[in-house]
């Protein structure tokens, strides 16, 4: 194995017969990039995945108001249903065994403007809790809190985005930027995962917005944290129970679906569960299929190089190589090909995952393809040993042929 | 040198033996220059191969410059058939992808022999064979006559006690026929001990020694008035 004149000798026949060498070498080089570049594109989708549905925390109940379609207790169809502040009281109060934070959203839009920039963006009401909701990470000052609400202070957090547009490199902390004719506090800058959208909304306190609303105590929609604790099947009772109380709060017909939504990061994490390990089961058979046609392949060459051979090792026979010595050196040559260009296959195929970046993830939902380094060797040495297992039956048969026979074949 | 007593040999087809050698004695001695002929299906070929240690003998003993060859396994035979033999085949099986130089320095490379060594070694004998300045060239670049010459200096280079030929001239035109046994001859007259199969009247005159295989038995076995080739 470590002969100074085997190595030659393999240098010498890879070197003089350079189709056979680029067949063999190819076939593993390219099983290898297909399997990297099929695999990174998998955990690039799996990755986009993650990324939708995991912005927000899971533990997240959103309930939402909308029309009755049945009329119930002497009230009539097509009635509005609305929530206000006493209902977030009483809710708060009610259900505090399961609720771990509480926030109404009030949803609005309206012009922001600082000096003379000024821009429309999404603004919306929402108590400290909130934060925790969609998980909003503070680069500079803080988050609404409790006083603010209280108080009803005129004071915004703003996203990395709008803080680009309206103040550029300018620190925002403590300026006071225009909004439907009042200036507000700018105390906080923050940035979120959900993408751009995510980072161009306004935080205010819901108590000032219902102030400049006419003095109103309307809520919009309210967003409940749960204490995971609970777990799965109390996040479900406590659903069951907050819907019941609510309509019956509101009168609303108990058979009534319409009227109040409650949305449940909870059933949605079972689906996405579902949907995911679904997607993970056709990543791993694409890999295995490359890597089994990529194994079929270098069996195939291996054979074909083999046969190939037939004579030569004939030849070497006749002139005193051993069948040891036969084996060896095409297995050494087998595994030294395959491990070279199975590395140069593994390197191209992390390269062109690199390259491809995110310019993928518009279109075609892929974002940060990677391989596990370990997964993508262990790859490469599955096609190795394949290789050189495909190379030894031949070979051993070649070495067992009588060298008359091999020579006879004129 | 070679020793051969009550040789048997027989091949299973299907259901069927053919008996191909039917009791062979027959001795060889230092530097004689025998001529095995006979007609397709004499058993010629299976002698040589048994010679030659490619093919194992049923019944019998052969002695190989007084080494009993038996009980041999595949490294074994590989070995003695380094160490004690040279083979000349009609079809040259030069390896086509390595220079003539390359060609004649692999038996000792599987000798073991260092690379510079071997490379001196076989330039010597491609010089004996008259193509030392062929050396570089691929088995492609070369004449039929001149490939034969290259592989008698491969079979020379490991230094073997017999040299065996099968058919050397079968694949090439009566000229060049003269001219490598004109060689073989030459080798021999230098104390080699060589062993030809052939079928041709032509070039079993040209030996110290001819022996007549019909059916596996030995017909005629009589020393022959060497004619000079050329």
């Amino acid at each position: 194995m470590f002969s100074r004149d085997r190595w030659l000798e393999i240098f010498d026949s890879i070197k003089k017969n350079k189709l056979r060498t680029f067949l063999s070498g190819f076939t593993v080089a390219l099983g290898i990039l297909i399997f990297v570049v099929l695999f990174g594109f998998g955990n690039g989708l799996d990755n986009t995945f993650d990324k939708f549905f995991k912005d927000d925390a899971i533990n997240t109940m959103w309930i939402r108001s909308g029309r009755t379609s049945k009329p119930f207790m002497g009230y009539k169809a097509n009635r509005l249903i609305e929530f206000d502040n006493e209902d977030l009281d009483d809710i708060t109060s009610r259900f505090a065994f399961y609720i771990e934070g509480i926030t109404p959203r009030i949803s609005e839009s309206g012009d922001v403007g600082y000096k003379l920039k000024s821009n429309n963006y999404s603004i919306r009401g929402v108590g400290p809790s909130h934060q925790k909701n969609e998980m909003t990470i503070m680069m500079q000052g803080r988050y609404i809190n409790g006083l603010d609400v209280k108080n009803k202070e005129r004071n915004v957090v703003i996203g990395r985005l709008v803080k680009q547009d309206l103040f550029g490199d300018e620190d925002a902390i403590g300026k006071f930027v225009s909004g439907g004719g009042r200036s507000w506090k700018v105390i906080g800058v923050y940035q979120d995962d959900g993408g751009d959208n995510e980072e161009r909304i306004v935080y205010t306190p819901y108590t000032t917005l219902q102030l400049i609303q006419k003095n109103t105590d309307k809520l919009g929609q309210i967003i409940i944290s749960y204490k995971p604790e609970i777990g799965y099947g109390g996040a479900v009772a406590f659903e069951k129970q907050l819907k019941k109380y609510l309509k019956q709060k509101k009168f609303i017909d108990p058979t009534d679906p319409r009227g109040v939504f409650i949305r449940s990061a909870a059933s949605d994490l079972k689906e996405n569960d579902q949907f995911k390990s679904a997607l993970s089961s056709i990543i791993l058979f694409v890999g295995i299929g490359t890597l089994l046609a990529g194994i079929i392949g270098i069996s195939n060459i291996m054979v074909f190089v083999v046969k190939e051979r037939t004579k030569e090792l004939g030849i070497r026979k006749a002139i005193g190589a051993t069948p040891g010595s036969i084996i060896g050196m095409i297995l050494q040559e087998a595994i030294f090909i395959t491990s070279i260009s199975g590395y140069v296959g593994l390197i191209a195929g992390i390269g062109i995952l690199k390259l491809v970046g995110n310019t993928l993830e518009e279109d075609y939902y892929i974002t940060d393809p990677y391989v596990d380094l370990n997964t993508a060797i262990f790859a490469t040495f599955l096609l190795i040993i394949f290789g050189a297992f495909a190379g030894y039956i031949p070979a051993k048969r070649a070495a067992k042929i009588k060298p008359i026979e091999a020579l006879t074949d004129k | 040198m070679i020793k051969i007593k009550n040789l048997h040999k027989s091949y299973k087809m299907g259901s069927n033996t053919l008996h191909v050698l039917k009791g062979i004695n027959f001795e060889v001695e230092e530097g004689e220059l025998v001529a095995i002929m006979g007609s397709s299906g004499s058993g010629k070929s299976t002698l040589l191969n048994i010679l030659g240690m490619l093919d194992l003998l049923d019944e019998g003993t052969y002695d190989l410059d007084e080494v009993p060859i038996k009980n041999l396994d595949e490294k074994k035979a590989a070995n003695y058939r380094n160490k004690f033999l040279g083979f000349v085949f009609q079809s040259f099986n030069l390896i086509n992808y390595k220079t003539a130089l390359e060609n004649v320095t692999l038996p000792l490379y599987y000798q073991g022999v260092k690379r510079k060594e071997r490379e001196a070694s076989a330039l010597e004998y491609l010089d004996q064979v008259g193509l030392k300045q062929w050396a570089g060239h691929l088995p492609s670049e070369l004449s039929g006559g001149q490939k034969q010459r290259v592989a008698i200096a491969r079979a020379l280079a490991s230094k073997p006690k017999v040299l065996l030929a099968d058919e050397p001239t079968g694949a090439l035109d009566s000229k060049t026929s003269q001219e490598v046994m004109a060689l073989i001859q030459a080798i021999n007259k230098n104390g080699k001990t060589i062993l030809i199969v052939t079928h041709e009247e032509d070039i079993a005159k040209m030996c110290s020694r001819i022996v007549r295989l019909k059916d596996g038995v030995i017909m005629e076995d009589k020393k022959n008035e060497m004619i000079n080739a050329i």
